[in-house]
């Protein structure tokens, strides 16, 4: 999914998200329903931005650090997470929802970022990645000067 | 593999009502059981929740497991948001083969894994056959 096309404030979009709303009130269920672009088997992302940088989260229950491959290049952010199928001698599976292998997800940035200053930590199951923007795209504020 | 897989979550739609002491969003997580010779394995995917917001709860025959999840980000201009943040709940029916008292629970990482023993009386049992 390419993020310049992800336009909250476009017309269209707004009019979907307010039928989607007024669709789960009406349902009872209060989940947001995924934007468009979601793939089965894509690790679902939010991503929001700061003045100074972008930040993408996404839900990582299980993995360690050694299991996620996150790289930047160019103006692409790149998420790779493997996780490993555990198999049990022994065992009978009766619900086996939780996803195994390998998934990736390709986030064309919106704006150039710092690549050597991006961070990302791992809690509670939640990978959250921090891309400082580059220093020309921070908004510069203006003094005006009154005569 | 990516067949099996689902990145979005599902609402907790087949959850029966309970009361719930704060509105907001529920999801319900995806869980694996596992049943082994001695005790029965369940392991749920509740990312973002702290071990002390964990409440596993047996009453009725009924399992359930609600993991609180401190919600994050709530200020924030959304460029994408494909999730959602908010507690997980789910209740599972346990028969009586599970012998309550000795039910553990651990989270690390963001999944919980619930240790449901079988009663003695439930285990397998091997009959040696005369000759």
């Amino acid at each position: 999914m390419v993020l310049r096309y992800m336009n909250p404030s476009h017309p269209v979009q707004q009019l979907r998200r307010e039928m989607d709303r007024l669709w789960s009130q009406v349902m009872g269920d209060q989940i947001e329903p995924p934007w468009t672009g979601l793939v089965r088997g894509q690790p679902a992302v939010n991503v929001w931005e700061t003045e100074e940088a972008l930040f993408v989260e996404l839900e990582t229950p299980g993995l360690k650090s050694d299991q996620l491959d996150i790289s930047v290049a160019g103006d692409q952010l790149s998420i790779r997470v493997h996780r490993p199928e555990v198999e049990e001698q022994g065992a009978t599976y009766h619900r086996r929802e939780r996803p195994v292998g390998s998934f990736s997800r390709v986030l064309r940035l919106p704006s150039p970022v710092d690549a050597d200053a991006v961070e990302a930590e791992l809690q509670n199951g939640v990978l959250c990645i921090k891309l400082p923007k580059a220093k020309e795209a921070r908004p510069r504020k203006i003094q005006v000067v009154g005569k | 593999m990516a067949d099996d897989t689902q990145a979005v979550k599902t609402p907790a739609s087949e959850v029966a009502p309970a009361e719930h002491t704060r509105s907001g969003t529920y999801y319900r997580p995806n869980v694996d059981i596992v049943e082994k010779a001695d005790e029965l394995i369940v392991r749920a995917d509740v990312p973002g929740a702290t071990a002390d917001g964990i409440d596993v709860k047996f009453e009725d025959g009924t399992l359930s497991i609600h993991a609180k999840v401190p919600p994050r980000n709530q200020d924030v201009d959304f460029l994408v948001r494909e999730y959602g943040v908010g507690d997980f709940y789910r209740e599972f029916r346990v028969n009586e083969t599970v012998d309550v008292a000795r039910i553990s629970a651990e989270l690390a990482d963001g999944v919980l894994t619930l240790h449901l023993p079988k009663i003695e009386a439930a285990k397998p049992r091997k009959i040696p056959v005369k000759t």
